[in-house]
């Protein structure tokens, strides 16, 4: 086995939209930087995401995601980022070495900073557990949408999507236009997940039936799917004896949840948060270990690409601030930002003393009309965001003014 | 007496909106409530009257180093012209190397509006794996 060994400033590890766009900025504040990407195309996620939407807040225009990807891999090769796709990370030690599997060959890369950028996986079957038969045609949506758009197979005549998210909506308007009926999409909760922009025009425009309250409680079929019985839940989340109906189908798409991919981040003792299932981070984005960086879907799961491009190049600074010795790991992160009543999650969950002002990206617990997010220190308040309505599918983001505070930090509705 | 509800797309506040007409929807017919700007008011005309979209789809790619390449109409089109443009690119295939922008399909279907890449496909080169 032949082995490599090279040092850089700040190793990002992988090239989505986060990864990118932390490269992109760490290496415009003079790092010496290099991507690193399992896959042979940069862009992660958004090569397969053929449909528009992206890049309305990064730029100001409606691009489709291969574009969106395009523009940020420029930002990476303009500022002078070394790309390495092919490139499977293995193993993060806490003293910022990483080894890497490329071609047969492993690679030891020595680094003074490394941002996290994995993104995050699907939600599986076996996650949520539907009972039934073990038949083929069960598919992540996602992987549905890899197979259509990037391989050009279709997966299937009569589809059946169990998850409202944005990417089943997203498919169940693709694979309508590749041939396929899809039968209705099932949502648990009592509201759907995905944007009202695709309710509209991935649903309504081909008249496919939601069905709010309801999920998939049995799949059939011995080889492949046959049909899937579908009940109605109630307001404790309980079935409703009797309201069983089922639906014929060859495919059932799953469309039920992302999770951060932090197996690397966990072996080099990264600590994380329970409910977003990243990193604990700092307003540097900075982890628990000194120098590991996190931004994007590995730290938590965003709705819009572009915030987790913005929240990438946060991180790309901090990275490169780190290296030159702008930030220090002896500025403790001494003040706790926590979620309050109404209020799921809130990231970064601490703040140095020492910064003025601190950007928190937050999700709320359940649907509201109007409100006021309020965050709270002692009897100051230190950062107020008024909403007309807040729904757990779109992340807010507050910005709060250290100054002002006394103390720990905690983020309500009212 | 129509009504219907239609959530605005137009910007992050996501109005909704209350639609309802006589008859045929047209311009004078059509009454709108909800809205936070005026925006909503045409945008609630549009929907009801031509809906506009953008088709998003991809086609076959010789020699590059994908098969497929992703395409969008370069602007919206009206939305009943959009199985007609599907059908068209249905067959299309490029030779790569296909670059963002290249002109897939001119003037898709009368509509004056271009169908154009926006995923680049280098060449495939003699060592690459098939």
């Amino acid at each position: 086995m032949t082995e490599y060994a090279h040092t850089v400033d700040v190793a990002v590890i992988g090239g989505g939209p986060a990864g990118l766009a932390a490269a992109a900025a760490a290496a415009r504040e003079g790092a010496d930087v290099l991507l690193i990407d399992r896959n042979p195309q940069l862009g992660g996620i958004l090569n397969q995401c053929i449909h528009d939407g992206f890049g309305l807040h990064a730029f100001g225009e409606v691009l489709t995601g291969p574009e969106f990807a395009h523009r940020y891999l420029h930002q990476a090769l303009d500022a002078g980022v070394q790309l390495q796709s092919h490139t499977l990370v293995t193993h993060l030690s806490p003293d910022g070495a990483l080894t890497c599997s490329r071609y047969g060959a492993r690679e030891t890369v020595h680094t003074k900073a490394t941002v996290l950028a994995m993104g995050c996986r699907e939600r599986t079957r076996g996650m949520i557990r539907i009972p039934g038969t073990r038949p083929a045609g069960v598919y992540t949506a996602g992987t549905a949408q890899w197979l259509t758009n990037m391989a050009n197979i279709r997966i299937g005549r009569r589809v059946v999507i169990l998850g409202s998210g944005d990417i089943g909506l997203i498919m169940a308007r693709r694979l309508t236009w590749e041939g396929a009926e899809v039968v209705a999409v099932i949502e648990k909760l009592p509201y759907p997940s995905g944007l009202p922009r695709n309710i509209n025009q991935c649903l309504l425009d081909y008249d496919i039936p939601l069905h709010l309250s309801h999920s998939v409680t049995c799949i059939h079929g011995k080889d492949r799917v046959e049909r899937v019985t579908v009940s109605r839940f109630d307001e404790h989340g309980c079935t409703v004896p009797g309201s069983e109906f089922e639906l014929a189908c060859d495919t059932l798409l799953l469309s039920v949840g992302l999770i951060p991919e932090n197996e690397l981040s966990r072996h080099a003792g990264v600590a994380l948060d329970r409910t977003t299932c990243g990193a604990d981070v700092t307003d540097t984005y900075m982890t628990s270990v000194p120098g590991v960086f996190s931004c994007g879907n590995v730290l938590h799961i965003h709705d819009l690409a572009d915030w987790a491009a913005e929240e990438g190049e946060r991180a790309g600074v901090s990275a490169a601030q780190y290296v030159d010795g702008t930030t220090r790991p002896s500025d403790p992160a001494s003040v706790a930002v926590r979620p309050g009543d109404g209020v799921r999650y809130v990231v970064p969950q601490r703040a140095r003393q020492t910064a003025e002002t601190v950007l928190l990206s937050l999700r709320v617990t359940a649907p509201r009309g109007p409100t006021t997010i309020r965050a709270v220190s002692g009897d100051a308040v230190v950062g107020e965001l008024r909403l007309r309505k807040a729904h757990p599918a779109t992340m807010e983001q507050v910005t709060i003014r250290l100054s002002d505070a006394s103390g720990d930090v905690e983020v309500r509705c009212e | 007496m129509n009504e219907r509800i239609i959530p605005c797309i137009l910007c992050p506040n996501g109005c909704e909106l209350r639609v309802a007409w006589d008859g045929q929807p047209s311009e004078q017919s059509i009454a709108v409530d909800g809205n936070l700007c005026p925006k909503g008011v045409s945008y609630a005309i549009t929907e009801l009257t031509h809906p506009m979209r953008t088709l998003t789809t991809s086609v076959r790619v010789r020699n590059g180093v994908q098969r497929l390449t992703s395409v969008k109409t370069a602007a919206p089109i009206p939305r009943d012209a959009v199985p007609a443009i599907r059908a068209l690119l249905r067959p299309a295939t490029l030779d790569a190397p296909v670059a963002i922008g290249d002109i897939v399909l001119s003037n898709a279907g009368g509509t004056s509006v271009d169908v154009i890449a926006t995923r680049p496909v280098p060449r495939r080169s003699s060592e690459d794996p098939a």
